[in-house]
């Protein structure tokens, strides 16, 4: 047996361990030291874990829930889990308790491995509306010394006791790993759920495999790739990219040493293949302007300079593409050697050969300045129930406003209704417990309803435009997609979030929140003093900030015919951040558009009624759990608007 | 990285006695006496001026007091250098941040290790045989309190650029490098916010838990100090007005005479 024909994950893993045994699999930065676990320890780690699982009593079928960072033994525990023919549940590691009951509930957890004793604390703390957990492991025992509750264990002592267990049931383990079958469930993904409870979407060996070997094959990854794992491990993303591809390629996987540390890390491993949602590469650009704008004049001036001749040719060089004159090349040359090296050598990108976003609409100006800069930044498309995998952007082939073509081994249609359907090897078995929603997403042909809206364009690749059900009417009958809008919005680096109103109404309104670092940074540019978040979103200067960018989506919209009439009429900026916590975003920092509507409706009243300012009193939540109120007087303001023609003519 | 020392309010392992300071005129301390047991968590308040950071300093010889002696490990001393305090145990931090602005955390932290290292500066300077052994250790130590305080994300970051609450935190960091039994706080929660202060309090709780270090601290806010601390220590204008649990100094009638006032 090879790798390549390994069927499940363990089988994966304990191929490696055999074949290539002594090659780095994971790594951990620990006390300020990158410790490498070969794949033979990562081997002996998991069958430490799983033996003592077992002793403990977990079975074949039972779910065990992982909560916590990046850490390698959090991945070895998915394995462990695997092993043994249970499914690993991986939860957000910054969800708060309540959040967790449901998902706990619904998957029946009686095993737990978690990172820390801010983890134990939740499940402790939820433990009156769930009491369903019967083991709580732990990885770092800081401050649980002091526990004394039965079922809560540290890692090592369930390795400890998993190695007596292993020596008294010699063949246990290797017949545990040996009944596994392809078309197991493999991982339980619970999906945000921007509407209604969250589903736990079952992924099989089989369709992981599908999913990670497609993209292995479409990139030609191979066993010497470095990635950063750093996203959290509840989501499809870093599940196909940390952990099946890592297994089917035999790439070693780097955990970060802590969550502020992410960007240090990076630099100091150079991964060769990356992952990021389009928000990481935003801040990771923000702070590189910051940055600029405090360098020294002859810096700055070589900066713009060579970042001008990139912007002209630096992506059409990347692509290979011809018609890039020779003095443009001799230029990029030099600025390669004096800017793009350097910067990207800061970024901790020097060594990437291929990295993707998805997750988001990434805005044109930062998805072409990594591309300039020769970083091959690609977008895919994708969904939990498809493990990630519809559709890729191949090198040479990266287009700005679409997600690339129909991946190996991927069909794609468009439904009559604009709905995007998928078929593939890659598709989840069900949604656990809801026959139901398994019924209603997967039709009669086997194709999966991603309620994603889009369309291909003349060169066959899909182009994504908003949630199918977020699509309505305006009263005059055109099309409203909000996430377009919001998006179109949300490029400009001064706004955060977005939120679109228009269906079955006359005209396109919008909240918008600023981003506190970009436009504090404008604000201290110009002298503005400001106390916080609401002071500054209350600033007349800001308004007209904020009011420059609307009438700039404005004029963009106007010039596209089916798009023309949603231009946003006014707007208002709100006196919050939208922030998950309080339920207005998913963990995945989705706008919950239907809750907005309804917390917010004074607002919306207001922005429709065409008063000029609204009184309003918010509750929230912070981070501790404790609720306060925030009072303001938002204001609104009308934006300019295009006629298709006046543009013309202006034009 | 614990020591198993559970936390159990041991013997007492500091005795001040009779200690009297005087400035020219002005009596700082006069005939203060208390005692501090082992594990516990002792903080000393009292309004401005009260002589609380002088007590501190005489603790730890920064300050010699006039009268009066100071047992520490059973030995009785009327005088003792910085220095030496520091040899036998006894770190602290400042009210004003004491810290090396230029030089990073790492390397301000590993300042804190000085008392420990043995090889001279020649081989220090060569790193070479067993300076770099030493040098290996002493980081292992640093990284294991870098750890603990969690600033591994600001290792290499020079401490000037740090916000206040965090340098705070380096201070303590450096405080902890050198191992103290006894470790005196002076004033670790000035001038934070709410958020800063939290996290302050939980490190100053686990470093009692989890290292058994025997914590002195100065504070103004009253609820860190009935939060986190075993006994109190009442201070007003030199002299000791009361002593206790939170909740006896509470209800002592000259602590709450000489924070409300009255006419004299």
């Amino acid at each position: 047996m090879t790798p390549a024909d390994a069927d499940t994950f363990p089988r994966l893993l304990l191929e490696h361990a055999r074949s290539r045994p002594d090659r780095p699999a994971v790594r951990e930065k620990d006390f300020g030291i990158w410790q490498t676990w070969t794949w033979s320890r990562a081997a002996q780690e998991v069958r430490a874990l799983a033996c003592g699982l077992a002793a403990l009593g977990f079975k074949r079928g039972d779910n065990l829930a992982i909560i916590g960072d990046n850490r390698p033994r959090l991945y070895w525990a998915m394995a462990a889990a695997q092993c043994l023919g249970g499914v690993p549940v991986p939860l957000y590691q910054d969800a708060v308790a309540e959040e967790m009951v449901y998902v706990l509930d619904n998957a029946e957890i009686r095993f737990a491995v978690v990172e820390d004793q801010e983890q134990v604390d939740k499940l402790l703390e939820i433990r009156d509306r769930y009491p369903g957990v019967e083991h709580i492991i732990y990885d770092d025992p800081r401050g649980l010394r002091h526990y004394e509750q039965d079922y809560i264990s540290s890692y090592e002592e369930v390795q400890g006791l998993g190695r007596v267990h292993d020596e008294e049931h010699p063949e246990s383990f290797m017949t545990e790993v040996a009944a596994g079958r392809a078309d197991d469930v493999a991982i339980m993904l619970y999906t945000s759920g921007t509407t209604g409870k969250p589903k736990g979407v079952c992924q099989t060996h089989a369709s992981l495999i599908f999913a990670a070997r497609g993209g292995c094959g479409f990139d030609q990854l191979g066993s010497d790739e470095e990635v950063l794992s750093y996203l959290p491990m509840a989501w499809v993303g870093d599940n196909l990219f940390s952990y099946a591809q890592a297994l089917v390629a035999g790439f070693t996987i780097n955990c970060p040493e802590s969550a502020d540390t992410v960007l240090i890390d990076m630099r100091e491993i150079g991964p060769t293949y990356f992952f990021a949602p389009p928000r990481i590469f935003e801040n990771l650009l923000t702070q590189v302007m910051i940055r600029m704008e405090d360098a020294g004049t002859l810096k700055r001036a070589m900066f713009h300079y060579f970042m001008d001749v990139a912007r002209r040719c630096g992506a059409e060089i990347l692509d290979g593409k011809p018609g890039v004159g020779a003095g443009d090349r001799l230029l990029y040359a030099l600025g390669d050697l004096m800017i793009y090296g350097p910067l990207r050598n800061v970024l901790g990108m020097s060594r990437i050969r291929v990295a993707y976003t998805a997750g988001a609409a990434i805005g044109p100006d930062l998805f072409r300045f990594y591309r300039s800069i020769g970083i091959n930044l690609k977008q895919l498309y994708g969904a939990t129930e498809t493990c990630a995998y519809v559709c890729l952007q191949p090198d040479g082939g990266v287009k700005l406003d679409t997600v690339g073509k129909a991946a190996p081994g991927v069909e794609v249609k468009i439904a009559a209704n604009g709905e995007v359907l998928v078929k593939s090897g890659a598709m989840l078995k069900e949604y656990y417990k809801r026959p139901d929603a398994t019924a209603e997403s997967i039709d009669g042909e086997g194709y999966f309803r991603t309620g994603d809206a889009g369309f291909f364009d003349q060169d066959g690749h899909l182009k994504i435009i908003d949630r199918a059900k977020d699509v309505g009417k305006l009263k005059s009958g055109g099309m409203f997609a909000p996430n377009y809008i919001e998006n179109k919005l949300k490029f400009f680096q001064y706004i955060r979030e977005a939120v679109a109103f228009g269906h079955q109404r006359d005209e396109v309104c919008a909240f918008v929140n600023i981003d506190l670092a970009a436009v504090g940074n404008w604000a201290e540019r110009r002298g503005l003093p400001y106390s916080g978040y609401v002071d500054l979103a209350g600033k007349p200067e800001v308004y007209q900030l904020i009011q420059e960018c609307v009438e700039k989506v404005n004029a963009e919209l106007a010039q596209d015919p089916a798009l023309s009439h949603s231009q946003v009429h006014r707007f208002l900026l709100l006196h919050k951040e939208l922030d998950p916590d309080d339920d207005e975003l998913t963990r995945t920092r989705k706008v919950r558009r239907g809750f907005i509507a309804e917390k917010y409706a004074v607002l919306i009243d207001a922005l429709y009624s065409g008063r000029t300012s609204q009184h309003i009193e918010t509750q929230v939540k912070f981070e501790d759990g404790r609720t306060g109120v925030v009072r303001a007087d938002v204001m609104i303001r009308e934006a300019r608007t295009f006629a298709p023609e006046q543009l013309r003519k202006a034009g | 990285m614990s020591n198993g020392a559970a936390r159990h309010i041991g013997d007492v392992i500091l005795k001040v006695d009779g200690v009297s300071l005087s400035f020219g005129g002005v009596k700082a301390l006069s005939e203060v006496s208390f005692s501090v047991r082992e594990h516990e968590i002792l903080a000393i308040i009292g309004p401005n001026g009260a002589g609380k950071s002088s007590m501190l300093n005489c603790i730890n010889g920064v300050y010699h007091a006039q009268q009066g002696t100071i047992t520490f490990w059973g030995e009785a001393r009327k005088q003792i250098r910085p220095h030496q305090a520091a040899r036998q145990g006894i770190a602290r931090t400042f009210q004003n941040i004491a810290l090396f602005k230029g030089m990073t955390v790492l390397d301000n932290i590993m300042t804190g290790r000085n008392l420990k290292m043995k090889t001279n500066f020649l081989l220090q300077a060569l790193y070479w045989g067993p300076a770099q052994r030493e040098e290996l250790e002493h980081r292992n130590k640093v990284e294991e309190i870098i750890d603990f305080l969690q600033i591994q994300h600001i290792r290499k970051t020079p401490v000037g650029r740090l916000p206040y609450g965090l340098q705070k935190r380096v201070e303590l960091a450096r405080a902890l490098a050198a191992e103290p039994t006894v470790l005196l706080l002076d004033e670790p929660m000035a001038g934070m916010n709410v958020e800063e202060k939290q996290d302050m309090c939980r490190f100053v709780l686990d470093v009692n838990d989890e290292f058994g270090t025997t914590i002195i601290l100065i504070e103004h806010d009253m609820g860190v100090v009935m939060d986190i601390s075993d006994r109190v220590v009442v201070l007003d204008y030199g002299r000791k007005i009361g002593e206790g649990t939170p909740d006896e100094v509470r209800a002592n009638k000259a602590v709450i005479d000489a924070y409300l006032g009255v006419a004299h």
